[in-house]
Parts: C-alpha cells; structure tokens; sequence
C-alpha cells in the first residue's frame, strides 16, 4: 500500500533523554545491536533541564548519608506510595552510575579535597547531589551522546514513533514516520539548595509557619539554624525552604489565596540576600547558578544577584507512569521496558528533586540490560504487514481530511486548557467529572482533525499524530485522580485536604478494558521487607 | 489559508485566586499587533510571507512563530524544543542575525518594522525555518574520544582540583546550536564542510584537550583532519555564542598555538621524526 522501509535491531529504544540514552548504551555494551529513535536532533532531549543535579548517597560531603537514608527520604518523599524494590535499587545503585559518569567524560564540581561535591536539596537529609554549577542535566546528556556514538548505535533523528508492533503478546517493533516534527522560565530549586529563601508580599518567611508532623524533627525553626545548615553547620537542622516540593507548592497556593502573593499571583525566591552573610555573594550566586542568572537577565531584565524572583509553581513532572517490574524494568507486555519519566514507581506521590537524574541512570542502564538479555533469548520476531497497513492508514488519514478540518493546534490547545483549569495543583471532584465530559468531546475532535502540506517537516501532522496519546494520558490522570480522594504529595484535593490512610495501601493503575475504554483498577502495595520496613522505621 | 471552524465554548468555570491572578497579569501586560516576514519554501527555494499577530508584552520570537503556526500557518516547519535557551534547536537569522528565536525578546527588535525569520545559511535547506544539520553530528565522531587517564584512588575515582573543572566549563557550556557554525565565513561562504569542522568543533576538541583527566594529543588530527588553519580568527563565532563561550580566544587560539608548538617547533619536530611520536 505505502513504501515503507524496514530496519532491524535486537533492541530498539524509543527516546533519546537520559534513560533512553543510557540504555542503549547498555544493551549496546551487551553485544546486541541497538537502535534509538528520537523525536528531536540527538542532545536536544528534556533532560537538558534539569538544573539541581543527581541525588547519590556518595557521602561526599556529609559522611552520615548513605543508601539507606537516601532510601528512606525517598520513601517519606513519596508518601509511602512508591515503588519500595525501585527506590532500593535506586538509592543503592546511584552512586556506581555518577561515577560511571565521571569516567565517560562528566566533570562535576569539586568538594575542597577533589572529589565529587554535593549540594543540598529538598528533602534530602544531607548534601546529595552531585552538580555542575546549575546545567547539570545538559553535562549529563553530553556525556551519554558523546560516549554513546562510539558505541555503534545506530541513531534516528527526528522521528515520531506512531504505534508499537506486536507479535502474539509480544512487542517486536515499531512503526515511526519520517521526518518528525511555558511561559515564565522554569526556576531550579538549586537556587533554595544554595540558601535562597521564599517570602510572601509582606516579606515574610513563610515556610516557617507551617512545618508537616513527618518532617518536624528534621526541620530548623528560626532563620539562624536553618542559615547555619546551608553553610554545612551538621548539628544544624534544614531550613523549612527545602522541604519537598509539593508541600513548597501547596504554602505558595495559600500564601497567594490569602492575599499575601506578588502583584503576579506568585511569591518571592530570594538569593540576592546572601550578599548580607557573605563576601563576594554576587560572584559566588553568578557561579553557583549561571544559567538561572543568564535566563533571569536576557529574558526577565532581573539580576538576581541584586533582587528577588517573582515565582510561582507549575506542573513539570509526571510522578505516574508505565507499571514497570522493579527488577527488570519490563512492563506487563513482553518485550516491552520503560524507563525513567515514562515508567512509574520509584517517586510514589511526590518526587524528590534530584531524584530524577539518578533514576535516568539507575534504572535505564537497567532496562538496557534486560531488554538485551529479552532479545538474545527470546528469539525472532516476525512482524505483520497488515499491521503496518495500519498505522499507514492512520498516519495520513489528517492529510485526507485536509486544510478544511479543524487544525490539530486547536484540539491541543483546548486540551491544555481542560487539564490545567480542571485536573491542574488543586483538584476537585466535580471539576474532573467535568474534564472527563471535556475528554470525551475532545476525543471526538481529535479523530477529525486535519493538517494541510505534505510530509515533508509538518509539525501540524505531527501534532495530529501526538493528539491520541496526550488524550489517553490526560484521561488516565483525570481519571486515577478522581478515584483518589484524599490529598498526598503532588495530588490535593480541595474536597479531601487531608491525608487518609485508608488510601496508602494501594496504587490505582488503568488499562485497557474488554471494550476499549479505560479501566481503573486498585493494585495492593506489597508489603515492605523486614529490613525495608527497619530502615524507614530508624529514620523517622 | 482556510479558517478554522469555531470550537465548542467549554463551560464556563470558576478560577482560583491563583489563576485569576495570572489572568490579570495577562490582561494588563501591554498589547499589539507585529508583523512577522517569515521564511516560507523547501529545498532552498521560497519566499518571505508576512504574517500579522498580536504581540504581548515579554514574548520572545518563538513565542510569536508558534502562534502563527497555530493560528495561521498549520503547516510552518520550525525546530524547537526547550524554550528556555538550554537545547539550541530553535536556531534561525533574525532580522539577518544569526540568534535562537526562544531568547530573543520582541521588545529588544525595532516595533516599527517586520521582525524577519529565515533559517541558517550554512546547512542545506529542508523547510521554511528548518536546515538539515546533520553534517554535525557526522563530524564529532571523527573527534578522537575522551580517554580518562586511569583513576587515582582504589575505589576507581579521581581527584580534581576545582580550578581544573573552572577551566573548561565554558567550553562545555555550549548547547550545539550551531550558529557559531552558521557565522562562519570557512562555511558559510567557502563551503568547506569536508575539510573544517569549524568552531563547535574546536570548541568540543578544546574541552576535551582541557579536560583534566583527558589523555589523547588531537593536535595532529586538528591540523590535518579536521583544517584547524582554516580559522583565520575574524571571531565572527564569539559575537553570535548565545553562551558566550569566548570561542577563538579561548578555545580556537590556544589549539592553535598547540598546533604550531608541535609542528612548527624545529627541535619537537625531529624528535617527531626520530621517535615516531606525536609529543616528544
């Protein structure tokens, strides 16, 4: 029906951030023959984003850290909804993977005896993360592009995967088109890692007014202590700043709600105060936080070494994901391994900063290895034309439907529009019955859509194609969303504020049901192991 | 272009204080109609097309290109990722300046003339806003690799000194937009893409050759391979970094003055011969 062209590889990955990248080199370094498909040009991937670091119990700086503790804020991060074998492995693994790192060609910034220094974080007990200046994600994802294309991976740039392949259960490809296709500046919370304080309009230190049970003990109460911490004073307690991100969320929704905000609707992250405690601060803010001060100045006309940040928070990760096996990262389809944002488990109701890096390459070093170890015995595949048909079919019905059709902009937009109104930080259960009403109508839309052009680099097609996923994610949150109610880590609920434990024993995860339509089902957490349950108990 | 059919009004809703608040951030921010001359064609063929959308206060370039593409122009090929200067995919002359078109605020162009788009002339033509930049990612594999010298401590680690990580931050800071590449007159005007891996390049073989652990010499294959005397360091590069990366003064020149230490130094250049060595 359509010319199409057929490549072969033992293991193909599909996406080329850092979990992509790192496991293809791995099933690559395992002698199998690997392919990665990527949307954009190699290197250009999100986890260039990442500005903090990667957490790793190296116990670099503070010789008290180590897996266990790195475990266990982990846990207490995620509200005990995590995934515990995943948090273990990653917790203990983090550490070989940064060095790893190091030996592909990272540098990182230095503790005074040459060693790989750590900063602090929220919600890491002690200094955790290994960092270069602000841009460590870009360090990482140079370092995995430069190691990997001397690894004999074969590389293809802008493509867009539109359906996997399956034969029998398994998956055995992929079926991708040539050529493919926030406002505001998104603000580190290395810049509060480095002693960056929050204050509301009336100039207050806010975060001191409302410190959770679980993290009492572990919290400074005035502004000295929590001074002394950042300056690695180890009798000092943190200070409340670098809480975990959904509690710092959560104060500045209030602080605004009860009229305390920026003219703005935010609040104010301040660094510039340091230039009171200490020499130099202006050079010291310049180089601890380069990218931040650059983006701040060319973008907002703000130096942030002189004035504070008007901020306020945004949704920019997905806790959820693919139920992956914790061991082997493979999902309930054979064949089929996720790793990274993708994959879900490790972060439970809220992630730790930090912890994102470390999962990259904890876990896709992880899923390279056993997805190199599924191909090599799992044998041959055979792929099924009519399949192919298919997605062909699909692809190019928009081109059918022509410039006449609504545009896929459109469509998206309006998606946009439902899920941060209706599903967004606050949530409630009569707006997200309203969003799923919202979904329905907008998958309607979806369907109709068409692009004009050809296939030649149309990002409108490519927005049409990427239309159906966005609808089944947006649908899978709103609808695990609704059946959760209570409010734990990233998820509040306006109608359940509080948290129920009745809900902490469990995971919602949907599939597909008999019909099509999507299925919720309550999936029992397994209990924790002896020595698992142990530790968390220690460290309360 | 055919208009788009009217979407459904979605019930109204009640705002948080939090969403109304940015509303009326929205609201206030200052308003007005720009014109945009964008590149429109394939294959090194087209025209400039001019588009006119409204413009709010704090947009940068992108911002305005995307909203044309999404009310507009469906079709406009343009390459972006990041938005916020870290990836460099959304590279283009603007105004006839080679910039990335995220951070590029409207406000600093002049208001009372068309904003111009058109994509790098350095790389072949694919669509509209979009080259096909591929040649890049062909060179640096020709780059000798990073070669750590063996860990200092037992337990497989190293020490660095921090001075020795300052030193080629700056060359690692670079986010492969390749402008540099674009400004380049060895490339852009000479067209010698065979025989000069221009200035990403020798800023890439400047970190490596810096880098505290690294141990290879690519002084040999600067000069041969890879046309390192091509430079004739018009800085051209340096202007246009979005990084700011002092790419010919600190990575271009001091290559070159390795270059020259080692192949135009009489003494270095006999125990070359004798000793069949790079460095002697």
């Amino acid at each position: 029906m359509s010319e199409f062209q057929t490549v072969n590889h033992d293991v193909l990955v599909i996406g080329a951030g850092g979990a992509g990248l790192r496991a293809a080199i791995e099933a690559a370094a395992r002698g199998v023959k690997v392919g990665v498909v990527c949307k954009s040009l190699l290197g250009k991937a999100h986890t260039v984003m990442a500005e903090g670091g990667m957490a790793a119990a190296m116990a670099n700086v503070d010789d008290r850290d180590s897996w266990r503790v790195h475990f266990a804020d982990t846990m207490r991060g995620g509200q005990y909804l995590n995934n515990w074998r995943m948090a273990e492995l990653h917790a203990k693994e983090a550490p070989e993977r940064v060095r790893e790192l190091e030996k592909w060609g990272a540098l990182f910034d230095r503790t005074k005896d040459g060693r790989i220094l750590q900063r602090n974080f929220g919600g890491h007990r002690y200094p955790r993360l290994a960092h270069v200046g602000d841009r460590t994600g870009l360090e990482m994802i140079r370092t995995l592009q430069d190691h990997g294309i001397h690894q004999g991976i074969q590389v293809h740039m802008e493509l867009t995967v539109v359906s996997l392949l399956k034969d029998g259960e398994r998956v055995c490809g992929a079926f991708a088109y040539w050529p493919p296709s926030v406002r505001g500046i998104l603000v580190t919370e290395g810049v509060r890692g480095e002693g960056g304080v929050l204050r509301n309009r009336e100039g207050k230190r806010f975060m001191f007014d409302n410190i959770p049970d679980n993290y009492k003990s572990q919290t400074a109460d005035n502004e000295e202590e929590g001074w002394r911490y950042t300056q690695g004073d180890k009798d000092a307690r943190r200070p409340p700043e670098l809480l975990t991100r959904d509690h710092v969320a959560r104060m500045i929704v209030r602080e605004v709600k009860e009229g305390r905000g920026s003219p703005h609707g935010g609040v104010y992250l301040d660094i510039s105060w340091i230039k009171d405690r200490i020499p130099n601060a202006a050079e010291h803010i310049k180089k601890k936080l380069p990218s931040m001060y650059h983006q701040f100045k060319q973008l907002a006309n703000i130096d942030i070494t002189k004035e504070p940040m008007e901020i306020g928070p945004t949704t920019h990760y997905v806790m959820g994901g693919i139920r992956v096996d914790g061991d082997t990262q493979m999902s309930t389809v054979p064949g089929l391994f996720a790793c990274g944002e993708c994959a879900a488990g490790l972060h439970g109701a809220n992630r730790l900063g930090g912890n994102s890096l470390s999962d990259l390459l904890v876990f896709g070093k992880r899923a390279g290895e056993f997805a190199a170890e599924f191909a090599r015995t799992k044998g041959d595949v055979t792929l099924d034309d009519a399949e192919i048909d298919a997605g062909v079919k699909y692809a190019l019905a928009p081109f059918e439907r022509g410039a006449a059709a609504e545009g896929a902009y459109q469509v998206q937009d309006a998606l946009q529009s439902t899920m941060q109104d209706l599903v967004g930080i606050v949530r409630a259960q009569h707006e997200m019955e309203q969003a799923l009403v919202e979904l329905e109508a907008l998958k309607q839309r979806a369907e109709k859509v068409g692009v004009p052009g050809n296939r030649e680099y149309n990002p409108g097609w490519h927005t049409a194609l990427d239309l159906r996923n966005l609808m089944i994610v947006s649908e899978a949150v709103a609808r695990s969303a609704l059946a959760r109610k209570e409010s734990r880590g990233g998820h509040f609920r306006d109608d359940y504020p509080e948290k129920d434990p009745a809900f902490a024993t469990f995971n919602h995860v949907v599939r597909r049901g008999a019909k099509d339509e999507m299925e919720l089902a309550r999936e029992t957490i397994p209990p924790l192991p002896a020595e698992l349950a142990a530790i968390i108990e220690e460290m309360k | 272009m055919t208009a788009t059919p009217q979407s459904p009004s979605p019930a109204p809703r009640a705002v948080d204080a939090y969403t109304a608040a940015q509303q009326a951030q929205d609201a206030a921010a200052g308003h007005g109609a720009r014109t945009f001359r964008l590149w429109r064609g394939a294959d090194g063929t087209g025209e400039f097309r001019d588009y006119t959308t409204e413009a709010i206060d704090g947009m940068v370039v992108l911002d305005a290109v995307q909203q044309i593409q999404a009310e507009q122009a469906n079709d406009l090929a343009v390459r972006w990722n990041c938005k916020a200067g870290k990836c460099g995919s959304c590279s283009a002359e603007i105004n006839g300046k080679p910039r990335l078109m995220c951070m590029t605020r409207l406000d600093e162009l002049p208001a009372d003339e068309p904003v111009s788009v058109e994509p790098m002339r350095a790389f072949p033509h694919v669509r509209d806003l979009v080259t096909d930049v591929s040649w890049n990612f062909r060179v640096k594999p020709t780059i000798t690799r990073f070669t750590p010298r063996p860990p200092d401590a037992p337990d497989g680690t190293w020490r660095i000194d921090q001075e020795d990580v300052d030193r080629v931050q700056e060359f690692r800071k670079c986010i492969e937009c390749f402008l540099c590449q674009d400004v380049c007159h060895v490339l852009r005007d000479h067209h010698k893409h065979d025989e000069f891996i221009g200035p990403r390049f020798l800023v890439y073989a400047a970190a490596l050759e810096m880098h505290p652990l690294d141990t290879a010499d690519r002084t040999a294959q600067l000069k041969e391979e890879h046309g390192i005397g091509y430079c004739n360091i018009t800085k051209c590069c340096t202007k246009v970094c979005p990084e700011h990366i002092t790419i010919t003064d600190n990575a271009i020149i001091p290559l070159k003055e390795r270059v020259v230490d080692e192949f135009f130094d009489p003494l270095k250049a006999l125990v070359r011969l004798v000793r069949g060595k790079r460095r002697g």
